[in-house]
């Protein structure tokens, strides 16, 4: 856990305070994002908590130790630091990069050529390709990623990043990011990250510290943030579309209605027909015994056959994991126009079916320009 | 591949044209009576040319020692200030004729190889200053943040990040202030210093054209030959990691 309490810092000769008594915490094992437009003192901010930046009054510490009191080359090993134009050094090859910080702990050889494989593994990258390779011999997307594994090679429980991402194109840089939460959900470090992306920062966050000209405006959850803005800056902040942004915090999961009607694909064609008149259906879904997708049926396929379900299934083209977010599944059904999409888990099995409509009412849930809930305002828009 | 081959066929062209003019200028050093000089008194060139060799490798050595760790100082933060102006003032005294620092050197010092070294020295001294000051002072500061941050004390980020990555440019330095030391060396003859600036200097005094090549010429070849040695050097010194090095 990283306290911050009232931490200020002012440059000399400087009268403005560069960051103005910051109070906040970060819980342990989280990524807290410091955002904000630049000059804002998130750099500063963070670069004081390896103290690379002296701190001018306030205390922060990491777990229980106070920072100022502790040696600072010792302080500095122990967090991981990552910034965004990474830094690698020109001279040495890869290995000797991510090896930086086990080398200065003095660990020995074999020691570290394990960790420099498995890190190079873990960042997705060959190591018997990469690891004597030099980074001017890196694309833009390796060295951040040699960057990233760099930062945790001695295995620090807290790291800090600045815009490590940020150096890269957007599609790289989506791809970058989902493999740092993937590899952030198994190794659980307490993390500072400063973006000025406010899309990152749903992305990444855990929690999200919006600062400006020094000041903490807002500590929170991502949909902290997005529904209960603290005050207009935030708002400002956050923009207008803050809407659509929580499209990008939820998943498929938690909007699609669970369970939806479905018949087996070795059922009866007869029975699932008579059904499906009776219960007003034009199409139905089709899964196997173990609940696996196979596609789905329209009346016209059934009337007159006498097999099975399976026999004249159609393959559904188009699905949704649940663990996707909701940004992804509503591009999906507006690139194919479609109202609704069958959402499945990993393994295939079908989980639910999202439509505009569900899809709609959960991002508005509990937010809502007039103050209330959608449905509670006549049509008309007027109360009265 | 195929540029491997274009360069040694490039190589074995230089290599003929190279043969040429050492062949054409032997004629005409022949002429001159270079070689007639040069079989009678082996034993001479060869101790002159030692002395020679002696004169460079402890002025450039001293130079080297003095003049890297002064460029280290001026790039630390404490000396920032002072960088430019005390460049500037070096600059100035570059200005100032070898020989003129010789003759001033002797003023003071008197004669004898001593005063060479020391007008040897203080010329030397500024191409290996302004370079490390160059080099250090031109390395990326993200990469020095990225080791600051990663917990590296001053002296490891100096010997582990700043020294390897402004190597290149340090030799270089070094490299030109040895090279130009060989031929103001030939100078050191004028305060009793010694050296291949004693044939030279006799040759131009007597008029013999024979003498004074006999001098000249191992010379060159001294100056050739280190700046050979120095490029051998940077190719094993330098990471390959560093563009510029790999030609």
């Amino acid at each position: 856990m990283i306290t911050l309490e009232r931490v200020t810092k002012i440059y000399p000769g400087s009268k403005v305070p560069a960051v103005d008594n910051v109070e906040l915490q970060v819980p342990e094992g989280e990524i807290c994002v410091l955002i904000g437009s630049s000059g804002c003192g998130k750099t500063t901010l963070m670069r004081m908590m390896n103290r690379l930046i002296p701190i001018t009054s306030g205390t922060i510490r990491i777990g229980d130790k106070d920072i100022t009191g502790m040696d600072v080359i010792e302080l500095r090993r122990s967090i991981g630091y990552a910034i965004q134009q990474i830094g690698l050094f020109p001279h040495m090859t890869v290995l000797d990069n991510i090896a930086t910080v086990p080398k200065l702990l003095g660990w020995d050889k074999p020691r570290i050529e394990r960790r420099v494989d498995e890190l190079l593994e873990l960042v997705n990258l060959d190591p018997g390709v990469f690891r004597s390779r030099f980074p001017r011999e890196l694309s833009g997307g390796q060295a951040q990623r040699i960057g990233v594994a760099r930062a945790m090679a001695a295995d620090p429980p807290v790291m800090l990043m600045d815009e490590p991402f940020g150096a890269i194109d957007p599609i790289n840089r989506e791809v970058l990011q989902d493999e740092f939460l993937k590899i952030q959900a198994k190794l659980k470090k307490t993390i500072v990250f400063v973006t000025h992306d406010i899309h990152e920062a749903v992305k990444m966050g855990e929690k999200i510290a919006l600062l400006d000209a020094g000041r903490l405006i807002q500590y929170g959850t991502p949909e902290d943030l997005l529904t209960r803005p603290k005050n207009r800056f935030v708002k400002d902040f956050v923009g207008a579309d803050r809407a659509l942004k929580r499209l990008d915090l939820l998943k498929v999961k938690d909007a699609m209605r669970v369970n939806p009607v479905h018949c087996f694909d070795n059922d009866p064609g007869e029975k699932v027909l008579e059904q499906m008149i009776e219960n007003d259906l034009n199409y139905l879904l089709v899964t196997d015994r173990e609940s696996k997708l196979k596609g789905y049926v329209n009346l016209v396929d059934l009337r007159g056959h006498n097999g099975e379900v399976g026999d004249v299934v159609h393959p559904m083209r188009i699905t949704v994991t649940t663990d996707r977010n909701l940004k992804e599944a509503l591009s999906k059904m507006l690139t194919y126009d479609i109202g609704i999409v069958v959402a499945v888990d990993e393994d295939g099995r079908l989980a639910g079916v999202l439509n505009t409509r569900t899809l709609f009412s959960v991002v508005g849930e509990t937010y809502d320009e007039r103050g209330g809930r959608w449905g509670k305002i006549p049509a008309n828009g007027s109360i009265l | 591949m195929k540029s491997d081959h274009s360069s040694t066929s490039g190589g074995r062209f230089w290599m003929i044209i190279g043969l040429l003019v050492a062949f054409s200028a032997g004629a005409y050093f022949q002429s001159l009576g270079f070689f007639e000089f040069a079989a009678d008194n082996p034993d001479e060139i060869w101790d002159l040319l030692l002395q020679h060799i002696r004169l460079v490798l402890i002025s450039s050595a001293i130079s080297i020692s003095l003049g890297v760790p002064m460029g280290i100082l001026l790039t630390r933060g404490f000396m920032r200030r002072y960088r430019e102006w005390i460049l500037n003032l070096l600059g100035i005294c570059q200005t100032v004729p070898s020989l003129a620092v010789i003759a001033i050197a002797m003023t003071y010092i008197g004669i004898g190889p001593k005063t060479a070294i020391f007008a040897l020295v203080i010329y030397g001294l500024l191409p290996i200053i302004r370079n490390s000051v160059a080099g250090l002072a031109g390395i990326d500061p993200v990469i020095i943040d990225a080791g600051r941050g990663m917990g590296m004390t001053p002296a490891q980020l100096l010997f582990r990040v700043e020294l390897p990555n402004a190597m290149y440019i340090i030799l270089t330095g070094i490299r030109t202030s040895t090279v130009i030391n060989v031929g103001t060396a030939a100078m050191s003859f004028l305060v009793g210093g010694g050296g291949l600036g004693d044939l030279i200097f006799t040759g131009i005094a007597m008029v013999d054209p024979g003498i004074m090549l006999a001098g000249a010429v191992p010379t060159a070849t001294l100056a050739i030959v280190m700046n050979w040695a120095f490029g051998r050097l940077e190719k094993s010194i330098i990471s390959p990691g560093l563009v510029y090095s790999s030609n």
